[in-house]
């Protein structure tokens, strides 16, 4: 088992200092929505040259280099010890060289590691098994912590807002949160929402299901209209980037179903800030490489 | 555009109206969630007796701060090891969870104004109207861009809050803002919220 660390600091460095096409190419078509000489107008512009400056200089395109979260395909045969190893040998690395934030907080002691390690849990690192002749693959995301703080979590019933157990009110209840959400999240916003499980195995499908692409739609024909509608109806609201007012506020709404309890119905809402960093690295055999 | 040059007088602060975009230049200090409640905590309730450094700071700040603006931002600096420091990344943070420390902290130390993002409540629009102060909207993760206004990294106080926490004193030219709660009690975010409130009322009376 050949060692990646510096291919997986190179892998870091994209992810934080080039945002992905399918996401500039987004916000550059919200850009023309916003009238001539508007606060929104200039906030999506202003976003945009970050990033072609970001790209250029490799700097982080967010000082909030954010929760770094790692999910890995890894063959057969493969040690997910030496693979958990080399993430967070390359993460420090990354660190030093200032495409990363030190970011790991300990929450009892107050004190930043300074190096972006933090017990077991930071990095976050999701490993999964493919077959022994397939590639591997790490993919990454970057969540920083303004969006993450806007997140929610609903149980339904939720008689405040008239939400039942079915998807009328699971619309119901994601259209609250970006309500609430104003523009604390970094506005546009991805939308990663998860229906079912338990409250912590929700919360964390409503951010894996933000690994997909934008425009990227759920195979469930019910669930793809929702997707869309909730975009648009949230583009009503008129909350607009940075929360200054205007035509976009959600770039994309991804959902996804899963089983619950009978007693339970969760719902959890991800918000992603439009500075959506995440990559993919494939390495077979000799060959790495980045998408 | 207006150009602010830092410190700023009441007159030049009285002057800005929610909407105006603003260039400012001089000196700020960036500081935000430890900062807040170490300044809060130590100087102004005084419910925890200074340790270390504190008093020596505090002085400082007080020199630095009256009539000048803190900005809510946690950086990515480089230069560590040799404490040559340089902004490589360092657009706003969300401002409002400084709330219940910003008004007081912008009377105690006679502060002009906040630099952050998503805007912030009733308590400090009231702070922004008494001292008089401004709130000033940076653009959220446009952190290289920003990078290019700060100039040259001065000093930094308090780097036991660890990089993103410590206070850092920072010379900036032409810092691309946005008035969005002004000193005569008006807010853009207060606005937008009720607004958008009233159009999800809407959506939410429609069926499914």
């Amino acid at each position: 088992m050949r060692d990646l660390t510096n291919e997986i600091v190179e892998f870091i460095r994209r992810t934080s200092t080039d945002l992905p096409a399918d996401v500039e190419t987004r916000l550059r078509t919200a850009v023309e929505k916003e009238a001539p000489g508007s606060a929104a107008r200039g906030a999506l512009e202003t976003v945009l040259k970050n990033v072609e400056i970001s790209r250029q200089n490799s700097t982080p395109i967010c000082q909030d280099t954010g929760t770094p979260i790692f999910y890995v395909h890894y063959p057969e045969g493969w040690s997910t010890r030496r693979l958990r190893e080399m993430i967070r040998a390359a993460l420090v690395i990354a660190t030093k060289k200032s495409y990363m934030r030190p970011n790991a907080v300990d929450a009892v002691y107050d004190k930043n590691s300074g190096n972006n390690l933090g017990g077991e849990d930071f990095p976050y690192i999701h490993f999964e098994e493919v077959d022994a002749e397939a590639a591997l693959t790490i993919e990454l995301m970057l969540k920083g912590g303004g969006c993450e703080n806007v997140g929610a979590q609903y149980s339904l019933p939720n008689n405040a807002l008239g939400a039942g157990r079915d998807l009328a009110g699971v619309r119901k209840v994601v259209l609250d949160a970006v309500q609430k959400a104003q523009g604390q999240g970094c506005a546009p916003g991805i939308l990663g929402v998860a229906i079912g499980g338990d409250r912590g195995n929700s919360y964390a499908k409503s951010k894996e299901v933000l690994f997909g692409k934008i425009g990227e739609r759920n195979p469930d024909p019910a669930l793809a209209a929702l997707e869309e509608r909730l975009t648009s109806e949230a583009n009503t609201l008129g909350i607009g980037p940075m929360g200054f007012g205007g035509q976009t506020t959600v770039i994309d709404t991804k959902i996804t179903g899963m089983h619950r309890l009978p007693a339970s119905y969760f719902v959890s809402v991800s918000y992603m800030c439009w500075a959506y960093r995440r990559r993919k690295m494939t390495v077979l055999g000799e060959q790495v490489s980045y998408e | 555009m207006r150009k602010i040059q830092l410190p700023a007088s009441d007159e030049e602060i009285r002057a800005l109206r929610v909407g105006e975009p603003v260039l400012l230049s001089g000196v700020m200090v960036t500081g935000r969630d430890a900062a807040h409640k170490w300044m809060m905590e130590t100087f102004i309730k005084k419910t925890r007796a200074p340790q270390g450094d504190d008093l020596q700071v505090y002085e400082e700040l007080r020199k630095l701060l009256p009539g000048n603006v803190i900005y809510h931002c946690g950086p990515v600096v480089a230069g560590l090891d040799t404490k040559e420091y340089r902004f490589v990344a360092a657009g706003p943070t969300t401002s409002i969870r400084e709330e219940p420390y910003q008004a007081d902290v912008m009377k105690h130390f006679n502060l002009k104004g906040v630099i952050g993002k998503g805007g912030m409540g009733a308590k400090t629009l009231k702070g922004c109207q008494e001292t008089p102060g401004v709130y000033f909207h940076a653009i959220g993760g446009a952190a290289s861009y920003i990078a290019q206004s700060v100039k040259k990294v001065l000093g930094v106080y308090k780097l036991e809050f660890g990089v993103p926490e410590a206070l850092w004193v920072i010379e900036v030219q032409d810092f691309p803002v946005v008035v969005t709660m002004d000193s005569h009690g008006d807010s853009q975010h207060s606005v937008i919220e009720a607004q958008s409130k009233q159009v999800l009322d809407e959506l939410l009376a429609q069926p499914y």
